[in-house]
């Protein structure tokens, strides 16, 4: 799947250098300020925003001719946008592409985190449909960006509070939100909560971009990331009771997979290229085939 | 969480709690409030008074930090001594206005969070100043509910459910939860029906008592300054025309314009 | 036996492969020409060029072929194109003074120097589907006439001369460009006036409509509605002067609202502006109506709480590019955060189940 060539009708990873130096500025704010949400002048892109537009510019501004690129979506290479967009860099930019996490060198992920550790010099970039925490508390942007000045984050507390009240939990199950280095309250984007522990201390550079919202962040290697909670209700990163059907990891974020109309359902790793590595390497879960498929 | 009960009434005090000097506030050529000097001790109530349009609300807002003054000094006795606020960063402003300070609206939409729960409402103070204990927090949400007489199974209503009594003790249980020492309040009791106003005013004068808040109180009804203010201004055209104790000024008034708004009240 | 989902690649080749014989048609009927849609959809075309941002009627009309008369996705198409476009420079500001009409009228006076063009408009035609259409090859022939047209000034200029309308002062700062920087608030007017031009015909308009019964009102009059072609000028540097590069066709609106004055001023009329690309006269009238009902905060009006008067609100919900995919991308997988909230309810219930049979017990 690799293209040796970008199409010469278009710059390089299709922006234009100008563009592109505007967003590397946001992202070195970003990586500045950790956490902290830096208005860039996001460009209308070939594709639709909410699908990505934050993400793909992002990746445009970091990706060289030397780069492998694997883009994920749901966790998985092959969900159509992520095909989509893999497609897109592969035709403007000419990079190699590639499925596995470890022999990438920037990734663009729309709602996962790989489960395979990410190393230093990996660059994760996630899509982000709305980049303020407190968005739905707070519609107002002016006020929003005045309680991120202060500091000012009772009121998410409060909607925690609420949900305990409420269902005896906290009832936020993805876009969970974290306190990063003590200061910024960031909205880790729709990634389950289950992945909010690989946010923290992580070796790789994670950058995240709001295309529509026109907002980039970043955390930096080996940032501190804690997500919100109670002393008494501490997180809680929960996720299927099941170990995968095909590969039998019992500590990967699982798919619900429904088989037939009487309610029978399996259990796969959402990161196919986690599940696929794992059978290549012989380990084998409750419905995988037969040894002679292998 | 021990260190939000309320304090014990203050120890002898070695000067006022506030200062204000020289204050004034213009909106274009028309005078909000011009030149309004005055001292609050600790544990003490001063009332506000005036018609409407008389600059009171205008001056209030300007002590607790809402308008910005055109001149003139607010000095807070802080934990760290005195400072003036109107010279004060926003960030540190805000902190103050979560901790030391706290601030009643006449309308309780405007200091409560209508969509969130009772109890959410009272321990948002407390979680905005670093609790993080559930359970604790639910515990002195409780409390307060008690002490502003809301019973404790209302915990997890929101307070659109409430009558408006009850939302005006909520928003006071919500504002001392972090045991101020300086409580703004305006027209706390305006809008309510005149029994329910009497309950509340029995309810804060017993909290101003036993948790001896200074307090700086707005109003147009003078029933309300004499039962909970220990001294009065009055105020005229953005003016102070009148000062001194509350039994002085109502018995005996100097000013003219104080006769008048005296009188006229005696004969309802 | 379960397969991993695949062949998402294989399924968007037969995707655009499909559409694109849709987009065909039956291939017994003729092909639109470009020139065909420019020609004889050119209010269509106008409304992607204004919300495209991009003066190009050849363009836009591909992209409403492309689009199969999508004008959303048509928009879409030209936004795209023009983000890869490079920025030479900025024009001179247009003189609509100097406007070539096609039509011009005035709701507040009978007459004025250069007097009313009705032009090609609908205003007076019956609604009536009109069958002859159906059958081809008529070509009508309106009357025209050989008299120079008249100078037409500004009618709010006649007011102006009066002091009764708020001064405009020309300012020769740069506007700040909306497609460059991110959007800040509080906006300024041009800020804003960029906004609304490029917004949503139907969103504008739906936001005019609400202030005139009574959400944020501004009891507006059409000052002054005129269609016609300006020259664009751009300064050339090298040169020292500006020099025309094109001619674009424009429809400009001025409303006259009342205003009450105040203390410090006499009651004079204030101003509500729109500007948009090509015969776009529902669009321009909406915008000048938003924009008043906009200049709430500057009037020194009262804040009613209206839609039309939040700037925040209109703002950022008049781009229907961004509306559209941000509505549209919830039809993208999001099996992740619905099975983590499957988790999460699974466990909720499981619990109140448990303590429910535990109160009974």
């Amino acid at each position: 799947m690799n293209a040796p060539h970008h199409d010469p009708d278009y710059n390089f990873a299709y922006l234009d250098e100008q563009t592109k130096r505007m967003i590397r500025r946001a992202i070195l704010k970003g990586i500045a300020v950790p956490g902290y949400q830096v208005p860039f002048a996001s460009r209308e892109m070939p594709m639709p925003y909410g699908w990505g537009t934050g993400g793909v510019q992002v990746t445009a501004a970091c990706l060289v001719p030397e780069d492998r690129l694997k883009v994920i979506d749901q966790g998985a290479d092959d969900t159509t946008n992520a095909v989509s967009i893999r497609r897109f860099f592969q035709r403007t930019a000419g990079v190699a592409a590639t499925e596995k996490t470890t022999e990438a060198s920037v990734i663009q992920t729309r709602h996962r985190i790989p489960e395979t550790p990410l190393t230093e010099g990996q660059i994760l970039v996630y899509q982000v449909p709305i980049p303020e925490p407190l968005r739905f508390l707070e519609p107002r942007e002016s006020e929003t960006r005045r309680m991120h000045a202060l500091a000012d984050y009772g009121l998410m507390h409060v909607k925690l509070y609420e949900d305990i009240a409420r269902h005896g939990a906290i009832a936020t199950a993805y876009a969970y939100p974290v306190e990063v280095e003590g200061r910024y309250v960031m909205d880790p984007s729709p990634i389950p909560k289950f992945d909010n522990p690989k946010l923290g201390d992580n070796p790789a550079i994670q950058l995240f971009g709001a295309g529509r919202e026109q907002r980039i962040y970043a955390l930096p290697p080996y940032t501190a990331v804690r997500s919100l909670d109670f002393e008494d209700y501490p997180f809680d990163p929960s996720k299927a009771d099941h170990d995968c059907d095909l590969c039998g990891a019992s500590g990967s974020y699982l798919d619900e997979v429904i088989t037939d109309d009487q309610g029978s359902r399996m259990f796969v790793c959402s990161d196919t290229d986690y599940c696929e590595t794992r059978r290549d390497a012989g380990h084998r879960g409750r419905f995988s085939p037969p040894e002679v498929q292998a | 969480m021990k260190d939000m009960q309320p304090h014990t009434p203050a120890h002898a005090p070695d000067g006022p709690l506030l200062r204000v000097e020289g204050l004034s506030k213009h909106y274009g050529a028309r005078i909000g409030c011009a030149d309004v000097s005055f001292d609050l001790w600790p544990g003490e109530v001063l009332g506000i008074v005036g018609e409407s349009g008389s600059g009171k609300s205008t001056l209030l807002s300007c002590l607790a930090g809402h308008l910005t003054p055109d001149a003139g000094q607010v000095i807070f006795e802080t934990r760290g001594g005195p400072r003036d606020t109107v010279q004060m960063a926003e960030p540190e402003r805000r902190l103050l206005g979560r901790t030391d300070w706290a601030f009643v609206h006449q309308n309780p939409r405007d200091g409560l969070r209508m969509g969130v729960s009772a109890g959410g409402n009272v321990g948002e103070r407390l979680m905005a100043v670093g609790a993080r204990n559930y359970g604790a927090i639910r515990e002195t949400a409780t409390d307060w509910l008690g002490r502003v007489e809301i019973d404790a199974a209302r915990i997890d209503d929101r307070p659109r459910q409430f009558s408006g009594g009850m939302q005006q003790r909520l928003q006071i249980a919500r504002n001392l939860v972090t045991g101020p020492r300086l409580v703004f309040m305006d027209e706390p009791t305006g809008g309510l029906d005149v029994s329910v106003q009497a309950r509340l005013l029995d309810l804060l004068r017993g909290l101003v008592r036993d948790m001896g808040l200074a307090v700086i109180i707005v109003t147009h009804d003078l029933a309300v300054a004499r039962l909970l203010a220990h001294r009065l201004m009055v105020m005229k055209d953005g003016r102070v025309i009148e000062h001194g104790l509350t039994d002085q000024v109502l018995d005996d008034p100097q000013a003219a314009y104080t006769q008048l708004l005296v009188s006229s009240v005696l004969q309802v | 036996m379960y397969v991993a989902v695949k062949g998402g690649e294989r399924a968007i080749e037969a995707a655009h492969d499909w559409l694109a014989e849709e987009r065909r048609g039956n291939p017994e009927v003729p092909e639109l020409s470009i020139a065909q849609i420019r020609e004889q959809m050119a209010l269509a075309v106008n409304r992607v060029m204004a919300e495209g941002s991009l003066y190009d009627p050849d363009l836009a009309a591909l992209a409403i072929k492309q689009a199969r008369g999508d004008l959303i996705e048509a928009v879409f198409l030209i936004r795209a194109y023009r983000t890869t476009l490079p920025r030479f420079g900025g024009s001179v500001p247009v003189d609509t003074d100097k406007m070539a009409l096609t039509r011009r009228i005035s709701a507040t006076f009978k007459d004025a120097p250069g007097g009313q063009v009705l032009g090609p408009t609908f205003d007076y035609t019956h609604r009536l589907l009109d069958f002859k259409l159906m059958a081809e090859g008529e070509t009508p022939q309106a009357q025209t006439r050989d008299s120079a047209p008249e100078p037409a000034p500004h009618i709010l200029h006649l007011l102006d001369r009066d002091g009764l309308m708020e001064p405009q002062p020309r300012h020769d700062t740069a506007p700040p460009a909306l497609t460059r920087a991110p959007l800040e608030l509080p906006a300024t007017r041009p800020l804003r006036l960029q906004a609304l031009t490029r917004g949503d015909e139907g969103f504008v308009l739906s936001m005019a409509y609400s202030t005139q019964r009574g959400y944020g009102r501004t009891h507006a009059f059409v000052g002054e509605l005129r269609i016609g072609t300006v020259a664009v000028e751009m300064d050339i540097p090298e040169l020292g002067f500006a020099v025309e590069i094109g001619e674009i066709e424009l429809t400009e609106c001025e409303t006259v609202n009342q205003f009450t004055g105040s203390k410090t001023e006499p009651p004079q009329f204030t101003r509500g502006y729109g500007l948009v690309f090509g015969q776009s006269e529902r669009k321009a009238i909406s915008m000048s109506l938003v924009d008043r009902a906009l200049r709430w905060k500057e009037l020194g009006e009262e804040d009613t709480g209206a839609p039309a008067q939040d700037e925040e609100f209109v703002l950022y919900h008049c781009d229907n590019i961004q509306a559209t995919g941000f509505l549209e991308h919830i039809k993208l997988p999001h099996y992740v955060d619905f099975q983590s909230e499957l988790e999460l309810i699974r466990r909720l219930r499981r619990e109140a189940m448990t303590a429910h049979q535990e109160a009974a017990e």
